[in-house]
């Protein structure tokens, strides 16, 4: 192992381990205030989560809109932009692949539909993802504000065109699709039965291994990231800093929006009023936790989805609100540690001054 | 539509949003990136929620609060200044936390996911339209006060020093740190006695009570370019179109849903620079060495 590599991979990974010390801590003290005993909980935890088909099938269609998410969310950031945006841009591209579904005829085949519905997604996020890129590079107005507000103007957008125009009576959601849906895994491994995975895990995958094709094998992801560590060197270097920009936000916004395929064509077959729940914001965490890198976003998004399907298979001795509490305790320290990590261990491999 | 219905409720509505801004203003100042005001509301609000039920005493409560403001805030100092955390990510992580420490303890102190018991609050006499709760009347005095101490004390130069030029603060002898540590506590306990003005105004606590109130200060503290009576005026501003969809309610007027984007898209427009340029404090977010 080259020794680069191995400075690369310690920086990487001792914050998400000291984060998880620390969570486990914490998760100790919560447990302990409701009298119980963290090892029964710790292992019901597991047990409810990668202990049994129906468990682990829950992980992995929560850890499906996280991992699109988070890759989201890790593709700005590695062009300096910071996307906090991803919540809209989800429910966005969930609106949108499930409006192209209404409109298909129920006879097309699935091989037709779902790419359909998958670029519909994109197009939906990439729009909400433009905006912000758009106002940046044209009127310097920051990402990270832009993109907040925004979340709140097209949230309410999309609630106004359900509500008002094509919703179920009763309901906050449109009608089922038509053409498009994703199948289940449980009609392939009967195992799974109940549980929300479906094919779109797969997309997933394929997704986070082409971000890592484009970000780290192309010209165009070589450019991304130079923009993304010194703009005003690569300006000089003859990019385009505005049009890098520009690309990141729209590719981001896509990925963002084709998470919402995972709920809309493979989970409930219709888009609903809320569906993306806050995972745009845990993708934040999972692209930080994943210390922004393709591989590191699909692990970190298992672990967030191991929490959170894991709060309901402990809920019985102690309140499921104690996973959000460690999430948030995650965020903050590995958000903590990174700049103390790597300070820590360029001051450890200095050669001793002479 | 009566005009003194529609003040009186556009200053009711506008007490939580005038602490939480005044709050933002200072830490942005100060050059700290503050997404937190959310989380700091929340804990108020609750915290304010078991001083009133333990003590029975509203103004206990009011105490409790601003301690559970103060927590929040420290946390969030602590990784922005001490561990130069990217502060954006804290703020996020603040309001997370914070939504999942209220629910907690909201299950573990009165068995309930989605709301407290009733607690005592401050005025109430129907006949005052809430003006004869002094918590409004603090709401109303606190943007001028902020602004008297950021432009005519040394404190509040020393805050505007350090949000702009760091390093020249510092080199005159000021304690950056310091400074920033003081600004990031009160903007917490600020903020949180927006929540706790929620909490006693409602008599309860509940379940993600604030609502998304504190990215509306969020907006007005940059609307109103990070000048504490600017903010406050946009405050003023959000809740009055707040009380128009209100009280038109029925009227099917303009869809709520409208009136919910105006407070975001004015503050998009405001940083794109359509009507004068918001600008920020130079050194925000950017961690002194």
């Amino acid at each position: 192992m080259s020794s680069r590599f191995r400075e690369h991979l310690e920086e990487a990974l001792f914050p998400p381990l000291v984060a998880l010390l620390v969570a486990l801590i914490c998760g100790d003290l919560l447990i302990m205030s409701y009298g119980q005993s963290p090892a029964t909980v710790y292992r019901l935890l597991l047990e409810g989560t990668w202990g049994n088909a129906y468990g682990f099938g829950q992980v992995l269609y929560k850890a499906t809109t996280l991992i699109f998410t988070g890759l989201s969310v890790s593709l700005a950031i590695r062009a300096g932009l910071f996307n906090v945006g991803a919540e809209s841009q989800l429910a966005a591209g969930g609106f949108v692949a499930a409006l192209v579904g209404l409109g298909l005829s129920p006879s097309m085949p699935g091989i037709l539909a779902i790419p359909l519905c998958l670029l519909a997604a994109a197009i939906g996020g990439s729009i909400v993802g433009a905006i912000p890129g758009w106002l940046k590079v044209k009127y310097g107005a920051h990402e990270v504000i832009v993109t907040i507000m925004l979340n709140f103007v097209v949230l309410a957008l999309l609630n106004y065109i359900v509500a008002a125009k094509i919703h179920v009576p009763e309901t906050l959601h449109t009608p089922e699709i038509r053409a498009g849906g994703i199948a289940r895994l449980d009609s392939f491994i009967p195992a799974f039965h109940g549980s929300a995975a479906n094919l779109s895990i797969l997309i997933a995958l394929v997704t986070a291994a082409a971000v890592w094709v484009y970000l780290f094998k192309s010209k165009r992801g070589f450019e991304m990231r130079a923009v993304g560590l010194q703009p005003e060197a690569a300006e000089y270097g003859g990019v385009s800093v505005g049009g890098i920009w520009m690309r990141a936000m729209i590719l981001s916004g896509a990925i963002a929006g084709l998470g919402g395929i995972n709920y809309v064509l493979g989970y409930k077959q219709y888009y609903e009023e809320g569906f993306a729940g806050g995972a745009g914001f845990l993708g934040i965490a999972v692209a930080l936790v994943g210390r922004n890198h393709p591989l590191g976003v699909v692990l970190a998004a298992l672990f967030f989805a191991t929490l959170s399907q894991g709060g309901l298979a402990i809920h019985a001795f102690v309140p499921k609100q104690m996973v959000e509490v460690l999430q948030g305790v995650v965020i903050l320290a590995v958000a903590m540690s990174v700049p103390e990590v790597r300070r820590a261990l360029r001051q450890a491999r200095k050669p001793v001054a002479a | 539509m009566n005009p003194f219905d529609f003040l009186t409720q556009t200053i009711r509505i506008a007490i939580p949003y005038l602490f939480a801004a005044s709050g933002g203003v200072i830490a942005e100042r100060a050059g700290i990136i503050t997404l937190s005001l959310e989380g700091y509301m929340l804990s108020g609000a609750f915290a304010a929620t078991l001083g009133v039920h333990y003590t029975g005493s509203p103004w206990i409560g009011l105490l409790t609060g601003i301690f559970g403001g103060l927590v929040f805030g420290l946390i969030q100092a602590v990784a922005s200044i001490r561990y130069r955390a990217n502060q954006v990510v804290v703020g996020i992580a603040i309001n997370l936390l914070a939504i999942g420490v209220t629910r907690f303890f909201l299950k573990l102190a009165f068995d309930s996911s989605s709301n407290s018991p009733r607690v005592a609050g401050l005025g109430g006499n129907s006949a005052w339209y809430g003006f004869d709760n002094p918590l409004l009347w603090m709401g109303l005095l606190v943007a001028p006060a902020l602004g008297f101490i950021l432009y005519k004390t040394p404190f509040g130069l020393r805050v505007r020093a350090v949000g702009e030029h760091p390093d020249a603060a510092a080199s005159l002898g000021i304690k950056v740190s310091l400074i920033q540590y003081i600004s990031v506590a009160l903007s917490g306990m600020l903020a949180a006695l927006g929540g706790v003005f929620l909490a006693l105004d409602q008599h309860q606590f509940t379940d993600q009570m604030t609502a998304g109130r504190g990215f509306i200060a969020v907006a007005a503290v940059i609307f109103g370019r990070w000048d504490p009576v600017r903010a406050a005026l946009a405050c003023l501003l959000f809740a009055a179109a707040e009380t128009l969809q209100i009280q038109l309610q029925g009227n099917q007027f303009i869809p709520s849903q409208f009136v919910e984007m105006i407070p975001y898209l004015l503050t998009i427009i405001a940083l794109a620079g359509v009507v004068g340029r918001a600008v920020p404090p130079a050194a925000l977010g950017k961690a002194a060495e």
